[in-house]
């Protein structure tokens, strides 16, 4: 039996349907995770899952304990990290570790082998009031106190969200590192290059998932000859690209526009019609993430 | 070389001993997409700050679509459009009260709101959308919407803060598109965000890093100086030796 196991889990908020018929298992020891945009379903999902809510409908386990009768017993066992700070602000550092150690029943050097290697980083203020740490730091303090009962799956609600690329980064391998120490990990993230950090994602959208697959495989779904393009006039480019022939799509993408090509396309038709714009390049490229996340939120 | 937009010479703004921004100088031109980024903490928010005349420098020079950042904040403060994290409409007023909501607080006179509403709606095609509660449009409406109205008073220059954070990718790219609808017809666009694949889209991008402003050119060619595969990695080399947090 997997870790967490959902099958056809559904939660509505009056006409609102935050969850829509959920079915996905996550792998002891894995690094699971959820990728769509605000609206989603994650957050509903997180809470669902850490007995937070109940269901509409569906069921869904962790370690095999029911979300709905043994949620006691799952409690115990999930450390949960919500996507906003919910550390108590005017306790310090060290005093927010020795309360949630103490709410689980346990000692903070009962499990400082696995909290250590990310609260040395913030013993030197530990001191300080939680509320006045940079986010970074206080991210590293939720996820210590999250860690702090040594559970056997940690959910991570948006950890990057607000916080800029060097700390993303290094919440990113502290996870790694965890998960070398045999917890699973489910988290969510509206960052699609995070995807590749995961060892398998499911792509979510409007309550519902779209896709589920290693990182690799999800993009090897796409099957669609994919090109990019650039000019010096990126929106005129984009409009002309449109107007060939064999165009199925074309899309901003980053410093380049992605094209979709159909049987009909023509590599030197297409430069050929648009010659007048200047500083015109296409070559072939592979697809990402966001590639398939569009191709399957059109199907 | 294209109109100068946007021109900060040796900009510095200090808090008793800290000096949150440190000597900063570079020039933006005129439907330009150009990217602020930094770490949390490197003085992006003061910077900002001052370029839309909500603060005044400790010293330096510069102006912001011909205002003087030293002495004219409040004329900034009408010439330039302002959009911050997704949108900042009022959800229950319809499209039309919003955008004459803006126009009103930029000054613009009831004769020209009429003219400049009906403009802006004929332009998104809304026209039939009027009466509608902008609560009740779809994200990418309401996005299109609010860049549309931070341009109700023909700014040349609009600010937008972290415009795609956690929206899907296909709204993404509808305002992207936008952005690029709106910067070849010469509005100049200024984006500060956390995130890289945001500074992908710009035009050029500036990495500021403890104050100071330690990288700026094309996303293109600050990859290649840095050996790096994506901004992403440009920016963690960057910010990694930063000395100051948030």
């Amino acid at each position: 039996m997997d870790v967490i196991e959902v099958s056809g889990l559904s939660k509505s908020f009056g006409k609102v349907k935050a969850l829509d018929s959920v079915s996905f298992s996550v792998k002891r020891g894995e690094l699971f995770g959820l990728i769509g945009p605000d609206g989603a379903g994650k957050t509903t999902l997180f809470r669902l899952l850490t007995t937070l809510l109940n269901p509409g409908t569906g069921t869904a386990s962790i370690d095999g304990l029911d979300i709905i009768k043994d949620y006691l017993k799952i409690r115990s066992r999930v450390g949960y990290m919500p996507g906003r700070f919910s550390l108590y602000p005017d306790l310090t550092v060290e005093e927010n570790l020795i309360f949630f150690a103490s709410l689980f029943g346990v000692k903070v050097e009962d499990s400082y082998d696995l909290v250590a290697p990310i609260y040395k980083q913030i013993e030197p203020f530990r001191t300080r009031q939680a509320g006045k740490l940079s986010g970074g730091m206080k991210q590293k303090l939720a996820l210590s106190c999250a860690l702090i009962h040594h559970p056997s799956v940690l959910f991570l609600d948006e950890p990057t969200t607000g916080i800029d690329a060097v700390s993303r980064g290094e919440l990113w391998d502290m996870l790694q590192k965890l998960k070398e120490k045999g917890i699973t990990i489910l988290v969510s993230t509206p960052y699609m290059d995070e995807a590749s950090l995961c060892d398998r994602i499911a792509l979510c959208n409007e309550g519902r998932i779209l896709g589920i697959d290693s990182p690799q495989g999800i993009v090897e779904k796409f099957n669609l000859k994919l090109y990019a393009i650039r000019a010096d006039n990126m929106f005129t480019l984009l409009e002309a690209a449109r107007q060939v022939e064999g165009v199925a799509e074309c899309y901003p993408f980053g410093q380049t526009h992605h094209l979709i090509a159909d049987e009909k396309f023509d590599i030197h038709r297409f430069t050929e019609q648009l010659e007048a714009l200047s500083n015109l390049t296409i070559k072939p490229t592979k697809p990402a993430i966001e590639d398939v996340f569009i191709k399957l939120m059109k199907q | 070389m294209s109109k100068t937009v946007i021109s900060v010479r040796n900009l510095t703004k200090r808090f008793g001993n800290f000096t949150a921004v440190n000597n900063i100088s570079f020039d933006v031109y005129r439907g330009e997409i150009f990217g602020f980024l930094g770490a949390n903490g490197a003085g992006k928010t003061t910077a900002m700050r001052m370029l839309c005349g909500l603060s005044y420098p400790t010293s330096g020079s510069g102006t912001v679509a011909g205002f003087d950042i030293t002495r004219e904040g409040e004329m900034i403060k009408r010439h330039i459009g302002y959009m911050s994290q997704r949108f900042s409409l009022y959800n229950d007023l319809t499209v039309g009260e919003n955008i004459k909501l803006f126009a009103a607080i930029y000054g613009l006179s009831k004769q020209n709101t009429g003219k400049r509403t009906d403009e802006l709606l004929d332009r998104l095609n809304f026209s039939s959308e009027r009466n509608t509660l902008v609560g009740s449009l779809p994200l990418g409406w309401k996005q299109k919407l609010a860049f549309a109205i931070a341009t109700v008073h023909r700014p040349e220059v609009v600010f937008l803060d972290e415009p795609t954070s956690g929206v899907d990718p296909i709204t993404r790219r509808q305002f992207w598109e936008m952005i690029y609808e709106a910067a070849e017809g010469g509005t100049t666009i200024f984006v500060t965000t956390h995130y890289m694949d945001e500074a992908e889209y710009c035009s050029r991008v500036s990495i500021m890093v403890d104050g100071e402003v330690r990288a700026l050119d094309t996303p293109a060619r600050l990859q290649q100086q840095f050996a790096a595969e994506s901004m992403n990695e440009v920016f963690r080399t960057l910010a990694r030796d930063a000395e100051r947090g948030e």
